[in-house]
């Protein structure tokens, strides 16, 4: 897949919108070369493919997470290579690397290669979902991973529809949060 | 996990989002501590004697229009440098500018004052107040303007935290303009723009810790 700044773009302005399917396609092509990006970073410091697979993971939260930080005047590529430098090099420092050997590069690098051979991460979701406030749980549980509707989680979880909403939400951000400080651990 | 049940749990069910998010709230943050520092300077300290008078409100005027021309351009910035990779879009020159200018009026001003009179404006009875004052009244602001970087996703920490503790200095001072009684060019300059570099310094320091998302 040779990366099409068009397309990804085209892709992530139908996500904003709240297009689903347009969201799940990009954040599995970004996956792709995100993998690539940081398996080649990690390699070259003798650091493991499942090093990479979180990283890669923690990234592609970061880029849902802040998708309202992005403007849709502007092009795709940087925006997420910005992202993906940022998350590596607070990597690199929690686990003291030395950063010399990090060179500056092209946004256009996080788009010429993809890899799309996934390795198991580290990241226990399922225990961090536990460990979530009851309310935030059940909401992601209904929402995020049954695909329940908003209004039949709400009816579900016995709670109104922006609770939902709400809960939903802030139990991503609580999760992204858990699975930083398990890494700084 | 595998990457693809985090894809399909983050594709499930996406809500709309207004991108228009980051500059609205950068920019209501800006007023929310301007609106506290004008209230801490009138409350606390108490605004300048006859600041209604045409001899103390014209160059009361002139100070916040001072501290202002700083602050639009910085806060500009600030909310370029709260999206990724927003620090390679922008020039830290345009900010600069009227620094460089007012440090320019100054050295006018006093090259027309004999040498004997500089020490009497810039080390005027005010000056300790002033220098105490605008980085504590700068304290709040300098807050709700994190608080609301910290919802963004900056990506050069460092200088994000500098334009947030520049931002509040400029609200600090021009809050502490309304208080002030000391009207010389060279005095504003040295203390109110040695006090905005200082909490732009604070900022600076600070912005790697606070604002790591």
């Amino acid at each position: 897949m040779a990366a099409n700044e068009a397309e990804l773009r085209a892709l992530m302005r139908a996500s904003l919108a709240g297009d689903a399917a347009a969201y799940r396609t990009l954040l599995s092509r970004l996956s792709a070369n995100l993998r690539a990006y940081y398996k080649g970073k990690l390699a070259r410091i003798g650091r493991s493919a499942t090093e990479a697979e979180d990283l890669m993971q923690e990234a592609l939260m970061a880029i849902y997470t802040r998708r309202h930080t992005y403007d849709p005047a502007e092009p795709l590529t940087p925006w997420v290579h910005a992202i993906a430098r940022y998350k590596l090099i607070d990597h690199l420092r929690r686990t003291r690397a030395s950063m010399a050997d990090l060179p500056i590069e092209d946004a256009e690098e996080l788009m010429a290669q993809d890899d799309y051979v996934g390795t198991e991460s580290a990241n226990d979701v399922t225990r961090l979902l536990s460990e979530l406030p009851d309310k935030m749980r059940r909401a992601i549980q209904a929402v995020k991973l049954d695909g329940l509707s908003v209004a039949e989680a709400a009816s579900r979880c016995g709670m109104s529809e922006s609770a939902v909403k709400v809960n939903v939400h802030r139990g991503l951000k609580a999760l992204v949060a858990s699975i930083a400080r398990e890494k700084r651990i | 996990m595998k990457t693809e049940d985090l894809i399909s749990m983050l594709s499930t069910n996406v809500e709309v989002v207004d991108h228009r998010r980051v500059g609205r709230n950068i920019g209501m943050a800006v007023v929310a501590g301007a609106a506290v520092a004008v209230a801490t300077v009138f409350f606390v300290l108490g605004p300048r004697a006859d600041l209604t008078t045409v001899g103390t409100f014209i160059p009361s005027l002139l100070k916040v229009a001072f501290t202002v021309i700083i602050l639009v351009p910085a806060s500009i910035y600030l909310i370029r440098l709260t999206r990724p990779g927003g620090e390679r879009s922008s020039s830290v020159a345009l900010v600069a500018l009227p620094f460089i200018a007012i440090m320019l009026l100054v050295v006018l001003s006093l090259g027309f004052a004999p040498g004997s009179h500089w020490k009497a404006t810039i080390l005027s009875d005010e000056w300790l107040e002033c220098v105490i004052s605008i980085p504590l009244i700068a304290i709040v602001p300098f807050a709700v303007i994190i608080w609301a970087v910290r919802q963004m996703a900056p990506t050069d920490l460092a200088r994000t935290g500098a334009f947030a503790g520049l931002v509040a200095g400029c609200l600090s001072a021009t809050g502490y303009a309304l208080h002030c009684a000391d009207d010389s060019v060279p005095f504003f300059a040295l203390w109110y723009g040695g006090t905005i570099a200082l909490c732009t310094f604070a900022g600076w320091q600070l912005g790697p810790k606070l604002l790591r998302w």
